[in-house]
């Protein structure tokens, strides 16, 4: 294949993470009442009640410390309709985005009606909370909401049309002494990108495909780098192309005693900057062999993995190894630590 | 006194849906050459560099730091970056200049917004507690804000799809645009919608891209550019972050940045970044734009939206006015987070 025209490697990246965060007094009380069924409003010296609450009073900068309950039930301000729900959307069928008036609260709230068709949604529709089956202290114990029939309710369950001005205690137990308060959330992050090589890197990878290392030498200060980059001293593309040797010496090393997620290997092992013979930068890699002997200049060698086993991946190289030959002086790559 | 501040060059890479390496570098290097030879400057003349972009369009973390491979960073420059669109990394190298700090300044934005799925990228924006969780994605969230105007009467769908349809004859001319053309606002509001009251032309296109400009002090900018465009005024303010705290179908920070930068009454040309149809005309009445301005000849960003660099690009567009001496005076704006949340005014002038 003549990788020099091939088009840049494409590849999957997915990433994942949870975000921990711990809520404080507000939204630890607001995230306790969702867990027990009810939703509770900040409210504001102003004697608004704001649904999600405030923190803090925008007018005054105090603390809030008030929080009301509100009605399951409200009025649609706002609304757009989804036909393809992305992952991570409260609902896997065509849903209703809207803005959310609860009664009892002077703000909305955004999130989502199970409406059935984009014909049932307006503005000024009746919905009502879908609470979630299982319920963690989350925004999420909210599943949903769906239409509702019936008229305004107050908090207490009893019908009102006044909101923002009822603060009847609910029934149940006040979230603020509850036991077992929800102090904090655990949000998962699942994102997908395709991530785009350029075409040096890209010629990089196909050359280790190959089995071999290919670098490129920089038209300002000559220097090789390996994998190509644009020369981060001269901020110029790197261009001819510079075949490297899988033979090199060690510049710097740790040796890793700590276990950690996704680890791979068992500790103790030893990672190195190892410098090919032929390039200007070190590369990281694992060595195996003499673990207790790595040392400063110690000359090494590529371990490939199986040939049949190979990729456009620098995976193909497992570790490297030791070669016995005597350790490179240190002016050989004083330049390069 | 405060030096007077000049934009004195600026460049843009074509917005497209798909292009570049996720990093950016190989993008912004001929992007700096043709900023800094506009300029008239040598990369080792830039006394601070600073860039707007996102780890979250990038999908891994510090991608900023990669890009400074693109720059020669050697010997050590001067450097700083914001997790925002590159208009607010341009305030901050107006004050690092204004401060004394800095002479010159190369100011860059980048993303490549293709990489991920964008609408739903940009749910991260918002509120982590109770809103974020829910993975409202971009494109609903604005719908929103354009129903509530619509309700109020404050927009139309004709209306809108005017906005579209000006913005599309207009960026036939521009090279750097990703969509344009000559569609009529019937055929427009006879296509289906995308997320009711949106349809696909009230959205801004997903654009890879990016944008480079360059800012100097006083004699230094004389020296360098023979028309620099100067800057006379900047201001950024913010919204509430809730969206049900505010009333969307008004834009209170845009309106308070006009008001802190004095825009004036007889603006030649304003650039706006709305990146939906409704918002150019909630923007056009919070920063009281009249009928004489004439808004986003370059196509704006509804014609190519490069994420953390369309503001900046709306900046430069209205800079090039001035500079090339189309425009007397003109404005550039910028905004970032959901729903016109954040706003950046700057108003541009010749000077003779």
């Amino acid at each position: 294949m003549d990788t020099a025209s091939a088009p840049p490697l494409a590849a999957p990246l997915d990433i994942a993470f949870d975000y921990t965060r711990s809520l404080g007094p507000v939204l630890g009380r607001f995230m306790t009442g969702l867990r027990d069924r009810r939703v509770l409003g900040a409210r504001t010296a102003d004697g608004r009640v704001h649904v999600p609450p405030l923190e803090y009073d925008p007018a005054t900068h105090t603390p809030i410390t008030e929080l009301v309950p509100v009605s399951p039930t409200g009025t649609v301000t706002s609304w757009t309709w989804t036909d393809r729900p992305l992952d991570g959307q409260p609902l896997d069928r065509p849903f209703g985005w809207a803005l959310i008036r609860l009664d009892g609260a002077d703000t909305a709230l955004l999130h989502a009606v199970d409406a059935g068709a984009r014909e049932s949604m307006r503005t000024g529709m009746r919905v009502r909370v879908r609470w979630a089956a299982e319920r963690s202290g989350d925004i999420r114990d909210i599943a949903c909401f769906e239409p509702d029939s019936g008229p305004p309710h107050s908090p207490d369950g009893t019908t009102s049309g006044a909101p923002g001005t009822n603060g009847a205690p609910a029934a149940g137990a006040d979230p603020a002494t509850s036991v077992d308060p929800v102090i904090g959330i655990v949000t998962p992050i699942r994102l997908s990108y395709t991530h785009t090589a350029s075409a040096e890197e890209s010629r990089y990878l196909h050359a280790l495909s190959e089995g071999r290392l290919l670098g490129q030498r920089c038209p300002a200060c000559r220097k090789v780098y390996v994998p190509p980059r644009v020369c981060p001293a001269d901020g110029v593309p790197t261009e001819e192309e510079v075949p490297v040797r899988d033979h090199g010496t060690v510049t710097t090393f740790c040796v890793v005693n700590v276990p950690f997620a996704g680890q791979r290997l068992e500790p103790p092992y030893v990672v190195a900057q190892v410098l090919l013979d032929g390039a200007d930068i070190p590369i990281p890699h694992l060595i195996i062999g003499q673990a207790g002997d790595v040392r400063m200049g110690m000359r090494v060698a590529a371990v490939w993995r199986d040939r049949a086993t190979w990729t456009t991946t620098p995976e193909n190289i497992a570790h490297f190894r030791p070669t016995g030959e005597p350790d490179a002086p240190y002016e050989s790559y004083q330049e390069h630590l | 006194m405060n030096p007077a501040v000049a934009v004195i060059g600026f460049a843009q890479a074509p917005c497209r849906p798909s292009a570049g390496t996720t990093s950016g570098v190989e993008t912004l290097v001929p992007l700096f050459h043709q900023a800094l030879s506009a300029a008239h400057l040598d990369r080792r003349e830039v006394d601070f560099w600073c860039s707007g972009s996102s780890d979250y369009l990038a999908g891994r973390a510090f991608s900023f730091v990669n890009a400074i491979d693109a720059i020669g960073a050697y010997p050590p420059i001067c450097e700083s970056h914001v997790e925002m669109d590159a208009a607010w990394a341009f305030y901050e190298a107006y004050v690092k200049i204004l401060a004394g700090e800095a002479e010159t300044a190369l100011v860059y934005g980048f993303g490549k917004s293709s990489a991920g799925l964008l609408r739903r990228v940009l749910a991260l924006q918002l509120d982590p507690y109770v809103t974020a969780p829910l993975w409202p994605d971009s494109v609903s969230v604005a719908a929103l804000q354009a129903r509530l105007a619509i309700d109020a009467g404050v927009v139309t769908e004709q209306a809108m799809a005017e906005v579209a349809a000006r913005s599309r004859a207009d960026a036939t001319t521009n090279p750097y645009a990703q969509v344009s053309g000559q569609p009529t606002v019937d055929e427009l509001v006879a296509t289906p919608y995308l997320a009711d009251p949106l349809r696909a032309h009230d959205c801004a296109p997903v654009s890879d891209g990016a944008a480079a400009l360059v800012l100097a002090a006083g004699e230094r900018a004389r020296r360098h550019r023979e028309q620099p465009a100067w800057i006379s005024g900047v201001a950024h303010r913010v919204d509430p972050q809730g969206l049900g705290e505010r009333d969307l179908t008004t834009v209170p920070s845009a309106t308070a940045a006009a008001e802190a930068v004095a825009l004036p009454a007889d603006l030649d040309v304003a650039e706006l970044h709305a990146p939906f149809t409704h918002q150019e005309l909630l923007l056009r009445t919070a920063l009281g734009l009249g009928d004489r301005v004439r808004i986003n000849p370059s196509g704006g960003a509804l014609c190519g939206n490069p994420m953390f660099s369309a503001g900046l690009a709306r900046i430069g567009a209205a800079a090039e006015q001035v500079m090339t001496g189309q425009a007397r005076r003109a404005a550039g704006h910028a905004t970032s987070g959901p729903a016109l949340q954040q706003n950046l005014i700057c108003v541009l002038e010749a000077r003779s």
